[in-house]
């Protein structure tokens, strides 16, 4: 059979001459390594760019058209060390990026306008022998620059407030946009009639710092979102799909349509839901349904994306995502448990609620009393809008931003990914973890539990043999033996094992039977029943290893600091109830359940939630992801399936399971800073409010005020970034 | 006070310049990498390769 890669779905042209690739790139984390590349891909010829983006992590490469294979590059950076994968940016994605470009477009105007009104504005306030004429032209000034800036810059909150206005709600940028136009208009009326003071400097000095930080909410979703992606093209799947009767070539998954017929071989997980047309081989479900023992496959058989095929060559026939499937059935529940979720608001909106209709009353009812008490309406109004300016949000805006900004870098560094920009409001009120097993407690690959009794150079000898088996029992002796280099000459014998020749004597690494050493299996077998076992035999010595999926190495000590954080912890798994005893005895978590169907996970979360709890979700399998949705919040690790990872609200890296309790400690904290920033804001407004409202506030101090409330509460948000966890901080 | 109406909008001119500037830069993309970029400055390696010339579609 012939055997090509096609990555071509994944090239677009940028001129009739110039073909354009994006890679992501894995482990670039230095300028020595952008130089690297840059260097080893510039000296291919006709490679006309490359290009290396560090805060992404991607490459991008063009070449002429026609003259080199897409391939290649991957090749190339496979020599130079690195890890690399086509990848085609989500729409969302795109999109983040447009808008993070438009904010900042915005800002830029705003903070020029904001700065050269002030040289304009500054001697009108300090007053001494301005001349009314010159008074004047300064107001006309400023009215020319700020007026074309302020339309331009404050377009995402006009936007914003019509929205709202439009769906009969209203939100924060309601009340922002009243005063920015109140404030505008009265401006202009003022200057038409060469009054004294204009508000032109406050209402573009709010835009500023509004859009301060529009941006930095914007910014933290875009960097979350551009790793996230990356991560999931690195992961991507690619299918060996037929394109002749017997000409294969390997394939992205996004190339592969319904009815095409994929080529799966042993130890490959299967990237497509179809049927078998050919083959007999057993498969390895427990991603999807956390049960660990194989299931057989034949002709005819159900195969599903996300399980592994063990023993045999299949041919699959890809179907369409049809009513029936699995993944029809999950994606079902899980609409159903998102739906659910999606009336929960978040803590910004939440504030703004309240924080509205409070300063538009107090607005109004200081524009009445003014008048009843005797002012003239223009006064009474010029006061009103004082006190719409010095309340305006400005404090509160940057609040909540900045501290999710700066908390999501520090769990970043931590390795916790933000799936959802509300994740760390949800994550702090948590008081109920649920975890999963298979591949969430337990690490996503088997690992050799009784390797410390088998001698050196035997279990050296079987890593090397092992290393020609695509089988992943096999797979886990070549890592604990750490072998390198494969032995020659190895035949494999489909479904019973691998053998080669070695110094005149025959070895072999498969089946007990196979390398006959049925007793010592049994031996092995009846002691434990959960464990795999692989027999290696070297002329007549035989050695049995026992391979299972070992617990992450510091699952018990993240369990206990959980517990002792006043979390409590449960576990619930597919897998049979011997297996998960195990688990739950070796980590101390007593309230554990055994063979639990998605349906069944839902319904007991839902029943932890009708008890008051706060429920965190943890889990990787494809049968985890509606549970996922229904928990409060939801935590994957990235081995996780993609569509649990879509699914989590949080994503972690790693072998370890301390993210985990990362991702709480750090939530909370930011959940109190932004408390915080939200008092000291409100306080603020306690201290201003009656300032405006007995009509004191000149233009110079509220805007000195609103600039200190908005520089505290930002410097308070770096807080965010350090957790204490009993003494220790986390770096 | 008569300088004022020649100083005052040169002042708002190199303002305009300033802003110019600064929406041609995030319009060349030079906002994009900027960890990137500040390695850059100090990298000795002589090869400079083009930035990208257009948003491929």
């Amino acid at each position: 059979m012939l055997m090509t890669r096609d990555f071509s779905h994944y090239v677009k042209d940028v001129d009739p001459q110039i073909a354009h690739l994006d890679l992501a790139v894995e482990g670039v984390s230095c300028a020595g390594c952008m130089a690297k590349i840059e260097r080893g891909l510039s000296a291919i010829p006709d490679v006309t760019l490359a290009r290396v983006n560090l805060t992404d992590r991607r490459l991008a490469v063009e070449w002429k058209k026609g003259a080199l294979e897409p391939a290649l590059f991957i090749d190339r950076l496979a020599e130079l060390g690195y890890k690399a994968y086509p990848y085609e940016p989500v729409r969302a994605e795109v999109e983040e990026a447009e808008r993070s470009k438009f904010l900042l477009r915005c800002l830029g105007v705003a903070a020029f306008a904001t700065m050269n009104v002030m040289m304009l504005s500054v001697p009108v306030w300090v007053g001494g022998d301005l001349s009314p004429e010159a008074r004047d032209f300064f107001h006309w000034l400023s009215a020319l620059v700020v007026l074309p800036c302020a339309a331009y810059a404050g377009q995402p909150f006009f936007q914003s407030a019509w929205r709202a206005l439009k769906a009969k709600s209203v939100n924060m940028d309601v009340p922002i946009t009243i005063g920015v136009v109140l404030a505008l208009g009265m401006s202009l009326v003022e200057t038409i009639h060469h009054a004294e003071h204009t508000y032109f400097d406050a209402a573009i000095m709010l835009i500023t710092f509004l859009l301060a930080g529009r941006f930095l909410d914007q910014k933290m979703r875009q960097r979350t979102r551009a790793v996230a992606g990356n991560l999931a093209a690195l992961k991507a799947e690619t299918a060996t799909k037929f394109v002749g009767s017997d000409e294969i070539s390997e394939v992205p998954i996004a190339a592969v349509r319904a009815g095409d017929i994929v080529l799966l071989r042993p130890g490959e997980r299967c990237a497509v839901d179809g049927s078998v047309v050919e083959g007999r081989s057993e498969i390895d479900q427990s991603l999807i349904t956390g049960e660990t023992l194989y299931v057989k496959a034949e002709r005819g058989t159900q195969v599903y994306a996300g399980t592994l095929n063990i023993s045999g060559t299949l041919r699959v026939r890809v179907a369409a995502a049809a009513e029936g499937t699995l993944l029809a059935e999950i994606t079902r529940l899980l609409d159903h448990a998102l739906q659910a979720r999606s009336r929960y608001v978040q803590l910004a909106d939440r504030a703004s609620q309240y924080y509205a209709p409070v300063v538009h009353a107090t607005a109004l009812l200081t524009t009445i009393g003014w008048v009843l008490a005797g002012a003239s309406w223009h006064d009474a109004i010029v006061i009103g809008i004082a006190v719409l300016i010095i309340t305006c949000p400005c404090a509160l805006g940057l609040a909540i931003p900045a501290v999710q900004t700066v908390a999501s870098g520090a769990m970043f560094r931590a390795g916790v990914l933000l799936n959802a920009g509300d994740a760390i409001e949800r994550a702090a009120a948590v008081d109920t973890i649920v975890f999963d097993k298979t591949g969430t407690l337990t690490l996503p690959e088997l690992d050799v539990v009784n390797g410390a009794g088998v001698p050196d150079d035997v279990f050296q000898l079987a890593g090397r043999l092992a290393l020609a088996s695509h089988h992943p029992v096999a797979a886990a002796v070549a890592r604990a033996a750490q072998a390198k280099a494969p032995l020659p000459g190895v035949t494999e014998e489909p479904g019973r094992g691998v053998r080669a020749l070695f110094e005149g004597e025959e070895l072999r690494l498969g089946s007990p039977a196979f390398c006959g050493a049925d007793v010592e299996a049994n031996a092995i077998l009846s002691a434990d029943p959960e464990v795999s076992v692989v027999a290696f035999s070297r002329g007549g010595q035989h050695t049995v290893f026992a391979v299972r999926q070992l617990l992450r190495p510091d699952a018990a000590r993240t369990i206990d600091a959980l517990v002792n954080r006043g979390i409590s912890v449960e576990l619930l798994s597919g897998d049979r109830e011997p297996a998960v005893r195990h688990a739950a005895d070796a980590l101390g978590v007593s309230a554990w359940r055994a063979g639990v169907t998605p349906a069944e996970k839902i319904a007991h979360i839902e029943a932890l939630k009708s008890q008051g709890r706060v429920v965190m979700m943890v889990g990787d399998g494809m049968n985890d992801a509606p549970s996922l949705a229904a928990a409060h919040v939801s935590m994957s690790p990235i081995s996780a399936t993609h569509l649990s990872q879509a699914t989590a609200d949080l994503v972690f890296l790693g072998k370890e399971l301390a993210p985990v309790l990362a991702a709480v400690d750090y939530s909370r904290k930011a959940m109190a800073v932004m408390r915080q920033n939200l008092a000291l804001a409100i306080g603020y407004n306690v201290l201003a409010v009656p300032i405006a409202i007995a009509g004191l506030a000149t233009p110079l101090i509220a805007a000195l005020a609103m600039s200190g409330s908005s520089i505290l509460v930002m410097l308070n948000a770096m807080r965010a970034r350090r957790v204490r966890l009993g003494g220790a901080s986390w770096k | 006070m008569e300088v004022m109406v020649i100083l005052v909008p040169l002042a708002l001119m190199l303002g305009l310049l300033g802003l110019a500037a600064f929406l041609w830069s995030l319009k060349s993309g030079q906002y994009e990498d900027l960890d990137g970029a500040a390695w850059r400055a100090i990298s000795d390696d002589d090869q400079t390769p083009r930035p990208p010339a257009k948003e491929p579609a």
